[in-house]
């Protein structure tokens, strides 16, 4: 799947005004290649507004949102929301009909479906209906969903918040799974264990602005900006 | 001077004893109110969803008058109909008015507004709920009207019903358009109100209960299927 020049999603000058809030506020952002980045920043900083822009749910008041690379949006490129919405049918429907809408051919459709629930372990309940599953099941479903279309790059939009411990486990290893077969992944998250391990690079932000992008590591060391630093000093015990 | 529980003796022994003029009536009742009621769906599901989703100019004033339409005063629809079908109106070649089809096509347009603009509403909070993740999988609103009418079958078949228990206890247009002749468009609500007129009570007491058990019976199915739904697909 790695294969082709690299994906790349940029953000220029990128505002956001959502009635009189300014949600995004002249964010510059350059993403390339199979990148792990995580966003992070108290609530209301934008995040959630941010990655639904970036994935194009969101058209930007002004600034623009420009990809290049193989495979541009939107089949370069899927999201998984914090809570998914799953189709009154079953988990492997719910997988077909993703496919569906993209253009995968009737006689295929099952094969791909049934592979991406094997890929997120999900195969013992594909033929239960979707909304009976429990949250992380259903968490699994929305990746084995998102997966199915070969994203080039992933947006995850706090996808372990509502998760007990062990299920949120399920949904990071699997975010691993994802990176390792060549998509980039782009997740908000409050869980900073999650943010620490699953990313390379830490976006923070704070009311709209980008206030600092830092490896991870260095990230949780020493922020560079006082905002993450006092951030980081109130989440952290 | 009549007995009412005399009267409800002899309904009961009507319905027992499937009583043919009985057993006619309420056949014809039926069939021209599922088939009015069909063709309502038909077309007025995939408009309430498409009013639901789709953004267009003069999107409010469509609403507005779906919601007015709801109240169409059924006489008013009986006599466009009969004008229509008349022999000197614009269908009136057709040589339908006081047949079953005129009936339906009275009853159609009677429940075909209640349908759309119950449907818009269901679609329209499925919509606000599925609209995100939809669009992020590429789904175009077109393409969402059919997802949505077949993910939210289950609260739709409460409009399936309304519509259908509409079509049924219909009585303004179809005496105008059927002529409640009898044997050829004689429904259970007009007979009814003929019967109720004659002095009949046994046989409108009789009709009055089918038609009461019909619409309870179709109910309450339709309440087993949403409890069945619930529990099987939440």
């Amino acid at each position: 799947m790695a294969s082709g020049p690299a994906v790349r999603l940029e953000a220029r000058a990128v505002t956001m005004r959502l009635g009189d809030v300014l949600a995004l506020d002249g964010v510059d952002l350059a993403f390339e290649g199979r990148v792990r980045i995580a966003l992070l920043g108290a609530n209301g900083a934008g995040k959630s507004v941010l990655l639904r822009t970036l994935h194009g749910l969101m058209k930007p008041t002004t600034g623009e949102v420009a990809w290049s690379g193989e495979a541009p949006p939107p089949h370069g490129q899927a999201m998984v929301f914090q809570r998914p919405v799953l189709l009154r049918r079953s988990a492997l429907g719910n997988v077909e009909y993703a496919l569906a809408v993209n253009g995968v051919r009737d006689g295929e459709r099952a094969t791909q479906a049934a592979e991406a629930l094997a890929r997120v372990r999900l195969s013992h309940v594909a033929t239960r209906s979707a909304r009976t599953l429990s949250g992380g099941e259903q968490q699994r479903l929305a990746i084995a969903r998102a997966w199915a279309l070969r994203p080039r790059m992933l947006f995850l939009d706090e996808p372990t918040s509502n998760l007990d411990p062990t299920a949120a486990g399920e949904i990071e290893r699997l975010m691993g799974e994802v990176h390792e077969a060549g998509t980039a992944l782009v997740f908000s998250t409050h869980h900073l264990g999650l943010a620490r391990r699953a990313a390379d690079e830490i976006v923070f932000l704070h009311r709209g602005r980008v206030a600092e992008r830092t490896p991870a590591d260095l990230f949780f060391r020493s922020p560079r900006s006082p905002e993450a630093a006092s951030y980081l000093q109130g989440e952290l015990p | 001077m009549w007995d009412i529980a005399e009267s409800f003796r002899l309904a009961f022994g009507l319905i027992t004893g499937a009583d043919p003029e009985l057993g006619r009536i309420v056949a014809l009742s039926l069939g021209v109110s599922v088939a009015s009621a069909s063709f309502a769906c038909a077309l007025g599901l995939p408009l309430g969803a498409l009013v639901a989703v789709k953004e267009f100019p003069g999107r409010r004033v469509v609403v507005v008058s779906l919601n007015a339409l709801f109240g169409l005063p059924s006489v008013v629809v009986g006599l466009v109909v009969y004008l229509l079908l008349s022999r000197a109106g614009p269908l009136g070649s057709m040589g339908i008015l006081f047949t079953p089809p005129a009936i339906v096509i009275a009853q159609t347009c009677l429940v075909l507004p209640i349908v759309a603009a119950l449907a818009r509403q269901f679609v329209e909070d499925g919509w606000h709920e599925y609209r995100e993740q939809l669009t992020s999988l590429g789904v175009s609103a077109m393409r969402a009207v059919p997802t949505l009418l077949w993910d939210l079958r289950y609260s739709l078949l409460t409009v399936v019903l309304v519509g259908l228990g509409r079509a049924a206890s219909e009585v303004g247009a179809v005496m105008i358009v059927g002529g409640n002749i009898e044997g050829v468009t004689r429904v259970m609500t007009t007979a009814i109100a003929l019967k109720t007129a004659e002095g009949d009570l046994p046989l409108a007491l009789a009709l009055g209960l089918v038609l009461l058990s019909t619409v309870l019976a179709l109910n309450a199915a339709a309440y087993a299927v949403r409890e069945w739904s619930v529990k099987h697909h939440g």
